[in-house]
């Protein structure tokens, strides 16, 4: 890939805004930290799902195998687990966790739980992904919320109290800040990687199976492979995301934070749309809007916040479907490199 | 296992899961109608049930006996479900399903949290205090109210196919679940009759929820559930079988049950939506076999 | 010759109705092959389940003499036989050079190649030339889904050309297509068979165009073989007359 000079100094000012964030925004690391989740979330969603057509309902699934693989990595490393979730885990006398043992701790975690999710996704993918259309989408939806049922279920996880994720140590530092920075960094390499992705002929293997994929199947692409593929991509990042996502909130809940269905699984789609799906800006764009809403409705319509989110959801899906770069496509289709015609429709010269 | 060396609790199971498979059924009923009149699968089905709850809650806080929820239920969601369609629903029906599926979703979200906002979280049910029988000389108990719900959701999904199967509505209904265009041609208004039918989903849905609230409780929440139970119902007999429809709702019904026994009442939701993926999985899979798919 | 492909007893029916009864036919290798025969009669049944869209109730599809009836459809197509559909599909939301990028043969390439970067030198250069081929070469850049029925007809016979198959199946390639341009195409497909040594096994409506290309032709009817043989056979032979008349 190349990048021209323009776009690489548009590209440094961004990632020098995303560093000092914290330092010009004191109040507020924790819902920055969770806008750059969200653009994780809002980015592998529309890989699987503006790319490639398999719009999931259940991505989920992997935030919450990443948020537990994560805090029971970092707790198991040092102690047991099913004596910490028994006793809520909150005891900070018997369960301490030094500076560097807690930064061990997440050493192994993080990428516990991003093998963990890939593996789900592996797992699971060569047959979900054999369904197509609502089918795959409710298929997925039953994937996560049943695993937030057996979440709930299961002792050893600490069933429906939830997991504390180890207490920090007083080194660490404000948590929010601290997770800013993984999140952040988070959000960069995916973005990267799915830019990436989408400038390989995989990336146009994606489109292809959207567009038609008995086509694609007729030409020859290994489409299964190809399909678990990209879902394996977004699993590992969703799974990353989770781990974060945990430490950040200090709490998994395994309905409300971890399998998050009618929350996080919903407001992914719903951020990918916003922004426009199948575009690399626009998932970002869209959880950054998404976010600051949410913020604003959390703040000024206290009680009402999540009714006027279900309200937005409906307005957004029935009346602005295409999305902010999808409108923007529309009228400015050169911007997107797409040549007009704008001749007269002739037929191919003999 | 103790469920063969203890054929009362079996029994006690299977009888009261075949109980509530006809509230179920009645609720994947709906969910077919709308299916396959207007092409639309609505999330949103478990909340309908759930409206239809609350509706009964309050004739019961207001001292009204709440079996008359299973009139007034449904005749208000009916009006419900008219209003969503005439508001909302109309304008996804043409669009590719994952649209309508993401446009009920949503309207489903913002019911719930709406009857959170109203009535918080808490459970309720409305008592009907109507006793209980006792079978097997004694063995076994089951309440009262858990038979008449039977009975009534059977004879409410008796009305509906008479009513489709018999009135001018009915037949107008059915030719336009065959053949839209046909119907339109031949002076069918396409658009009111697909409010109609959707009211008249709502409505089903509406008396469902009535009855579980009488016979089970009511929350917010219930509404997911309930919507899955519903499109299960529907994947394993197929779109056009009534017989199909009812049978599958009474043996998830029993099914749910038994597992809730047996794997504890604090996984019978993880049953239910493990059960959904691996119908939709087996489904699929046996399709693919042919080289088809679920479509 | 030797035989490409060879089918024999060939059988599949849906629901109670035989599509496809007891067909035996060969396409021998370089040949252009005609498949003929009234609506209804199960010609594009048989393609479908050469190509592994349908497993078959019966008899045996062999390509290179390897047993394919068992394989799926993407399996078959990389083993180089590939086919074009009646309603002409293509990958509407991508560009022509796109979709011909796509195209570009996976049976030479492993699947690590499909993380190479959509602009390799090679591939695009072979996809301008397929589209030249074509006469699509000027509205590369457009949105597939923009252009004309038939300028989509092209771009999918071009993308097929990009595979680099072995044989060509091609579902009435004429149909819809403006009736001066298809002797252009006629010629194309000629020069698709002797250039790049491409097999081609044709369904077609339009006689001239058949009688025109085709060496030898097949004529089904009410899902079985009527006829067998060179177009002027094939053209004067009563029972073929008859079945087209019939249908009417």
């Amino acid at each position: 890939m190349t990048f021209p000079p323009q776009k690489l100094i548009g590209y440094a000012a961004l990632v020098a805004f995303g560093l000092a964030a914290p330092f010009v925004f004191p109040n507020y690391h924790s819902q920055m930290a969770e806008l750059w989740l969200f653009v994780v979330f809002a980015l592998t969603w529309d890989l699987v799902g503006g790319q490639m057509g398999y719009n999931s309902f259940g991505n989920v699934l992997f935030i919450g195998v990443g948020a537990y693989a994560c805090a029971v990595a970092q707790v198991g490393l040092l102690y047991d687990i099913s004596n910490y979730t028994a006793s809520d885990g909150g005891d900070a006398t018997i369960y301490v966790f030094t500076v560097p043992q807690y930064l061990t701790g997440l050493a192994i975690g993080l990428p516990f739980a991003a093998l963990l999710a890939g593996l789900v996704a592996a797992f699971f993918g060569s047959v979900v992904l054999g369904m197509r259309g609502h089918y795959f989408a409710i298929c997925t939806l039953g994937l996560g919320v049943a695993a937030g049922q057996i979440a709930a279920g299961w002792e050893w996880i600490g069933a429906g109290s939830g997991m504390t994720p180890p207490n920090a140590p007083r080194g660490i530092g404000d948590l929010a800040q601290f997770f800013y920075f993984f999140s952040f960094v988070l959000a960069v390499a995916c973005f990267v990687v799915i830019r990436w992705l989408l400038s390989t002929r995989f990336g146009l293997a994606l489109n292809a199976i959207r567009d038609d994929e008995d086509k694609a199947e007729a030409m020859g692409l290994p489409t299964t492979r190809i399909k678990v593929t990209a879902w394996t991509f977004a699993a590992v990042f969703l799974g990353l995301s989770g781990g974060i996502l945990g430490n950040l909130k200090r709490f998994i809940d395994p309905i409300d934070v971890a399998f998050a269905g009618e929350t996080y699984g919903v407001w992914m789609v719903l951020m990918a749309i916003l922004g426009g799906k199948g575009t690399i800006w626009g998932p970002v764009i869209g959880a950054a809007i998404f976010q600051v809403l949410k913020e604003v409705f959390w703040t000024y319509l206290l009680g009402w916040q999540r009714v006027a989110l279900g309200l937005m959801i409906v307005l957004i899906v029935v009346f602005f479907p295409q999305g902010i770069l999808g409108w923007v496509r529309e009228k400015f289709p050169e911007m997107f490199g797409h040549r007009v015609d704008r001749g007269p429709a002739r037929e191919p010269a003999e | 296992m103790i469920l063969i060396n203890a054929p009362v609790i079996t029994a006690d199971l299977v009888i009261n899961g075949l109980l509530v498979g006809a509230i179920f059924a009645l609720a994947a009923y709906g969910m077919a109608l709308v299916w396959g009149v207007m092409n639309i699968i609505n999330i949103a089905q478990g909340e309908f049930v759930m409206l239809g709850g609350y509706v009964t809650m309050i004739l019961f806080w207001n001292g009204i006996h709440p079996l008359f929820g299973v009139v007034v239920a449904p005749v208000i969601l009916y009006g419900v479900g008219w209003a969503l369609y005439r508001l909302v629903v109309f304008r996804v029906v043409d669009r590719d399903l994952f649209v309508s599926l993401l446009a009920t979703f949503g309207l489903s979200i913002l019911m719930q949290q709406l009857m959170n906002t109203a009535f918080t979280g808490d459970i309720w049910t409305a008592q009907s205090e109507l006793g209980t029988s006792l079978l097997f000389g004694g063995l076994v108990s089951i309440s009262n109210i858990k038979i008449a719900a039977f009975f009534l959701a059977i004879m409410l999904g008796g009305c509906l196919v008479a009513f489709l199967r018999y009135s001018r509505l009915g037949q107008a209904i059915r030719a336009t679940s065959q053949n839209a265009r046909a119907a339109r041609v031949l002076g069918v208004d396409t658009d009111k009759l697909y409010a109609i039918t959707f009211g008249l989903n709502a409505a089903i849905c509406g008396a469902a929820g009535a009855l579980v609230a009488m016979t089970y409780n009511i929350h917010p929440y219930i509404g997911l559930p309930y919507t899955i139970r519903a499109f299960m119902i529907v994947i394993v007999a197929g779109l056009g079988n009534l017989a199909g429809v009812v049978f599958a709702g009474l043996g998830l019904g029993a099914a749910e049950n038994i597992a809730g026994f047996v794997l504890g009442a604090e996984f019978q939701l993880a049953f239910v939506f493990g059960l959904l993926v691996v119908v939709l999985v087996w489904r699929n899979t046996r399709l693919a076999a042919k080289r088809q798919y679920l479509k | 010759m030797t035989a490409l492909l060879e089918i024999e007893n060939v059988s599949k029916s849906f629901g109670g109705v035989q599509a496809n009864k007891e067909i035996s036919l060969e396409v021998p290798e370089g040949a252009i092959v005609g498949l003929i025969g009234p609506n209804g009669s199960g010609k594009t049944t048989l393609f479908s389940s050469i190509v592994g869209q349908y497993p078959i109730d019966g008899g045996s599809i062999r390509f290179e003499s390897e047993e394919i009836s068992t394989l799926r459809v993407a399996q078959i197509a990389r083993l180089g036989m590939l086919r074009t559909f009646q309603q002409t599909r293509i990958y509407g939301q991508m560009t022509c050079m796109q979709n011909m990028v796509i195209s570009a043969s996976v049976r030479k390439r492993g699947f690590g190649e499909l993380f190479h970067g959509q602009h390799d030198p090679q591939v695009s250069k072979h996809a301008e030339e397929m589209l030249e081929f074509v006469g699509l070469y000027e509205k590369r850049l457009l949105r597939a889904g923009s252009l004309s029925f038939g300028q989509q007809k092209l771009l999918e016979f071009a993308m097929a050309l990009m595979n680099e198959p072995k044989l060509l199946m091609l579902d009435e390639p004429t149909a819809g297509i403006n009736p001066t341009l298809i002797n252009g195409l006629i010629d194309r497909l000629k020069r698709a068979n002797a250039q790049f040594g491409i097999t081609l096994f044709v369904i077609e409506h339009n006689m001239r165009v058949i009688m025109n290309l085709a060496q030898h032709i097949y004529c089904l009817a009410h899902g079985e073989l009527l006829a067998s043989g060179t177009p002027d056979k094939i053209r004067n032979d009563p029972n073929v007359i008859d079945a087209y008349l019939g249908a009417h």
